[in-house]
C-alpha cells in the first residue's frame, strides 16, 4: 500500500540524515523525499511517499514521530488531498514534423516548453505520479535525452493547516 | 554576568546536573575539558584503559542506581571505541549523556587528525545527539542532553564538542526548566485512563492470566507498583531477562523467566493463557520464539512509554502509551476501589494447578558431578553465599543464562546484563559503575573465559580506584553458547568455538595487582567462594574450570513456540500431551 505522509522538522543539518537513516536502518521503503524549508525558516517540511503492509505504516509513523528532530508527522493520503509531482524532460526534437507533434502532445498534458535549442526542447509537466507516469510512457524513450522528477509534494484539501 | 569558557561551561553544566562520577579518557580535543576537570573536586573521574571500557562503566553504574552515566571521549578512535557501549545502552534504554571531542569546527570535514563524523557514526544507536556548533548553546544541548536521555524510553545521547568552542567565551547561565522543553519532543507519561478500563476489564475476566515484565518495570522504578498489582490479582508473573529482580524472584506467584532459555512453566504458561499482559517488554524475539506459534490463545494488554514498541512484532489487543509506573498505580487505584468484576477464582485454581503440574517437572535440575565442577553448581552457591544480596553483572553467553535462571533476584537494579545487543566485554567495567555507585555493596561480575578477556584492561582501572570486584569466571575453555549452537544444530563441528592458548588467569589477576584462584574441584566451590567474598578490599578473580559439555536448559529452538522446549537429558521427555 502506498501512503504519503508530511512531516514538520527542525530545519537543522542532520535532520534529513535522520529520517533517511531510519528508512534505512528499519528496512523501511522510500519512493520519493522532497524537503524544503517552510515560511518559517527554523521549520522544513518533508513529503515522503512510502508503502507497506498497514502494520509496517503504522510503524513507520510511530517511528517517524519518536526522532526527536521530527515535530509532526501526518498521514496525508489517509485523507483528501491535492499531490503534485514536477517532471523535467530533455527530448530531441530535431525535424519540423518532429516538433509540431511534440509541441502538440505536450499541450494535450497541459505541460510547457521552457527550453528549446536547434535539436531538442525541454518540456516541463505538473502532476500526479500516474499522469507523470503516463507521459513518460507515451513518448518515444528514444527521444528522452534526459528526465529529471521531484518526487511528490503534497497538502491536505480543506481550511486547516499541518 | 559570568563569563566563562566552553570547557568551563560544560563542567559547570555537569554539575548542574549532579553528576558524580565521568568515565573516560584523555586525547587532544578534550584537553581543554580536562584541564578544567583538573581544576575541581566536585566530580569525579575515573580513568578507564580503552573507552568501550568508560561507556560500558557508564552504563552499568546508570543501571544500578538509576541515574544518568557520564562517559568523556577524545574525537576519533575515542568515540568509535565508544560506539559498542553507546549501542549497548541504546538497546537497553539505559540513559546516558556521552561527551565527544571533536576536531576544531574549521577542520570539520577535511579528514583532519583524529577526526570521524561521530554524529553520523552515532546517530543508528542514539536516542539522539547533537553537534555544538556555537558556545552560546553549550549550556542549552547540555542541560537537553540530559533531559532527553532521562524522560520517556530513556536512552544515551551524545553531545559532539568542538576542540574550539571548549576554549571559546560566553556569558554562561544554566537553563531554566522551561528552556529545555522540545517543541517536537513530548514524551507521553500517563496512560489513557479508558484504555486502562478496557484492560483491567479484560484483565479481571482472564481465565488463565499470564503476566509477562520487561525492563520498563525497572526503568520506571515501579517494582512496588508491580509487585503490588501482582499479589492483589493472585495471577502468575514471568520476567524478561531485562526485567529480573522488579519482582522478586523467591516468591511464590514468579513462574521463572520466559524464552529461549525460560523456565518450562513460564513458557508453557504463554502458550496456553488466554489474557497476556505485558508490562515494560518488547517482545523480542528471544522472548516470543515463532511469532506464528507465539501465545495462540491469548488476548493481549501491552504498556510501554514507547509507542513504537507495541504492536511491532506482536498485534495488540489493548495498548497503553504511558510510563509503566504512572499506568501500574492507576490500576492499582481501579482495584483497590473494586467493580462489578471480580476475578474468576475457580478458573484461576484450576489454572495454577496447571502451572504447578509444569513447574514439577523442575526444568532448572541438573545432574551434579562429583569430579568436574558444573556451572550452574557455582552460580546457584554465589546464590546461597550472598543471600541473594549482590549485585551481579555478567557478559553473555552460557554463564548469562545460567545467572538469569540460578539467581533469583528479588530486587531490582541488582541485575546488570546486557540484554539487547549481547555485548560481550560488558561485565566486568560495567562492575566498576556498579561499585562505585554503592562503594560498600558486594558486586560479582559471572563471566566466561571468552568474554572476559575482551575488556581485561580494566583490571588495572579496578585497582586505580579500589573496586573490589569478584570476577567468577566460569571457564569452559569455549564460547559456551557458541559451541552449544554447534553441537546442536551443526553436528558437532566446533567451529573456531575452542579457547586455545588462554591466559593463566591467576597470574593474569596477580599481575594486574589483584588476588587470583583457580578452582577446579566441585568440593572446592563453596570454600573459595567464601574465602573471595570475604575480602572485601580486594579484586579477587576465581577461574573455576567448569564442565565442557553443559549446555543451557531449558532451550526454544529457533522457529519454534513456547510449548516445544527442549529439556536437558535429565529429564524424560516432557509430557507436553497429557499437560497440554
Amino acid at each position: 500500500m502506498r501512503q504519503i505522509l508530511s512531516l514538520l522538522l527542525e530545519n537543522h543539518t542532520g535532520s534529513l540524515s535522520r529520517v533517511a537513516g531510519l528508512f534505512s536502518a528499519r528496512a523501511f521503503n522510500i519512493e520519493s523525499l522532497t524537503v524544503a524549508a517552510t515560511e518559517d525558516p527554523t521549520i522544513s517540511r518533508m513529503t515522503l511517499v512510502t508503502s507497506g503492509s498497514p502494520e509496517v505504516l503504522e510503524q513507520i509513523f510511530k517511528q517517524l514521530n519518536k526522532l526527536i528532530d521530527v515535530i509532526k508527522v501526518v498521514q496525508l493520503s489517509n485523507g483528501p488531498h491535492v499531490e503534485r509531482e514536477l517532471l523535467m524532460l530533455k527530448l530531441r526534437a530535431e525535424s519540423s514534423a518532429q516538433r509540431a507533434e511534440l509541441k502538440n502532445f505536450v499541450d494535450i498534458f497541459r505541460g510547457r516548453i521552457v527550453d528549446v535549442t536547434d535539436t531538442t526542447y525541454v518540456v516541463e509537466l505538473t502532476g500526479t505520479t500516474a499522469k507523470l507516469d503516463a507521459f513518460v510512457e507515451a513518448t518515444d524513450t528514444h527521444n528522452i535525452i534526459e528526465a529529471v522528477r521531484t518526487g511528490v509534494s503534497g497538502i491536505a484539501r480543506g481550511d486547516k493547516g499541518m | 554576568m559570568e563569563i566563562l569558557r566552553g570547557a568551563e561551561i560544560l563542567i559547570r553544566s555537569l554539575k548542574a546536573e549532579n553528576v558524580e562520577y565521568i568515565f573516560g579518557y584523555p586525547g587532544g580535543a578534550v584537553l581543554h575539558i580536562y584541564d578544567e576537570l583538573f581544576k575541581q573536586d566536585d566530580i569525579r573521574h575515573i580513568l578507564v584503559r580503552h573507552e568501550q571500557g568508560a561507556a560500558h562503566a557508564a552504563d552499568g553504574y546508570a543501571r544500578a542506581i538509576g541515574k544518568p552515566g557520564v562517559v568523556l571521549v577524545t574525537s576519533g578512535p575515542g568515540v568509535t571505541n565508544c560506539v559498542t557501549g553507546i549501542a549497548t545502552a541504546y538497546m537497553d534504554s539505559i540513559p546516558m549523556v556521552i561527551i565527544t571531542g571533536q576536531v576544531p569546527k574549521k577542520l570539520i570535514g577535511n579528514d583532519a587528525f583524529q577526526e570521524v563524523d561521530s554524529v553520523g557514526i552515532t546517530r543508528p544507536c542514539v536516542k539522539h545527539n547533537f553537534l555544538v556548533n556555537d558556545v552560546r548553546e553549550l549550556a542549552i544541548t547540555m542541560r537537553r542532553a540530559f533531559y532527553i536521555a532521562t524522560t520517556g524510553r530513556p536512552g544515551p545521547v551524545v553531545v559532539d564538542v568542538p576542540k574550539d568552542i571548549t576554549a571559546e567565551s560566553c556569558e554562561f547561565r544554566w537553563p531554566a526548566d522551561d528552556e529545555v522543553k522540545l517543541r517536537s519532543y513530548k514524551p507521553s507519561t500517563k496512560g489513557h485512563i479508558g484504555q486502562i478500563r478496557k484492560a483491567m476489564k479484560m484483565i479481571l475476566q482472564a481465565h488463565r492470566p499470564m503476566i509477562y515484565t520487561g525492563g520498563g518495570v525497572i526503568l520506571s522504578n515501579a517494582a512496588q507498583q508491580l509487585i503490588h498489582f501482582v499479589r492483589h490479582l493472585g495471577y502468575p508473573v514471568t520476567s524478561t531477562l531485562m526485567g529480573l529482580g522488579a519482582y522478586p524472584g523467591n516468591d511464590s506467584q514468579f513462574v521463572g523467566m520466559l524464552g529461549m532459555h525460560g523456565t518450562y512453566e513460564a513458557n508453557m504458561a504463554m502458550h496456553h493463557c488466554d489474557v497476556l499482559i505485558a508490562i515494560g517488554a518488547r517482545f523480542d524475539d528471544r522472548v516470543t520464539g515463532e511469532l506464528d506459534r507465539f501465545c495462540p490463545d491469548a488476548r493481549i494488554v501491552h504498556i510501554d512509554i514507547d509507542p513504537t514498541s507495541i504492536a511491532k512484532n506482536v498485534p495488540v489487543d489493548i495498548p497503553i502509551v504511558g510510563d509503566v509506573g504512572a499506568v501500574l498505580a492507576d490500576m492499582n487505584r481501579l482495584l483497590e476501589e473494586g467493580g462489578d468484576i471480580t476475578p474468576d477464582r475457580s478458573a484461576l485454581d484450576a489454572w495454577w494447578n496447571r502451572l504447578r503440574e509444569w513447574a514439577a517437572i523442575d526444568c532448572l535440575r541438573y545432574k551434579h558431578d562429583s569430579k568436574v565442577i558444573k556451572p550452574q553448581y557455582v552460580v546457584e552457591s554465589l546464590y546461597e553465599l550472598t543471600k541473594g544480596d549482590a549485585y551481579v553483572t555478567s557478559d553473555v553467553g552460557q554463564h548469562q543464562m545460567w545467572v538469569a535462571q540460578y539467581y533469583k533476584f528479588d530486587k531490582p537494579r541488582r541485575w546488570i546484563s546486557s540484554g539487547g545487543l549481547g555485548t560481550m566485554g560488558f561485565g566486568l567495567p560495567a562492575a566498576m559503575g556498579v561499585q562505585l555507585a554503592f562503594p560498600e555493596a558486594m558486586v560479582a561480575c559471572v563471566t566466561g573465559e571468552a568474554s572476559l578477556v575482551m575488556c581485561i584492561q580494566e583490571l588495572s582501572t579496578c585497582l586505580q580506584y579500589g573496586l573490589p570486584i569478584k570476577i567468577i569466571n566460569l571457564n569452559n575453555r569455549y564460547m559456551g553458547m557458541v559451541r552449544q549452537w554447534q553441537e546442536f544444530f551443526y553436528a558437532g563441528r566446533y567451529s573456531h568455538s575452542y579457547m586455545d592458548a588462554l591466559p593463566d588467569f591467576v597470574r593474569l589477576a596477580e599481575s594486574f595487582g589483584h588476588v587470583g584462584m583457580q578452582i577446579d574441584k566441585p568440593g572446592d566451590v563453596r570454600s573459595a567462594l567464601t574465602e573471595a567474598l570475604g575480602m572485601r578490599d580486594r579484586v579477587v578473580l576465581m577461574d573455576f574450570i567448569t564442565d565442557q559439555t553443559e549446555n543451557v536448559y531449558p532451550m526454544i529452538a529457533a522457529g519454534k513456540g513456547h510449548h516445544e522446549m527442549h529439556l536437558s537429558p535429565e529429564h524424560a521427555p516432557p509430557p507436553d500431551r497429557e499437560l497440554a
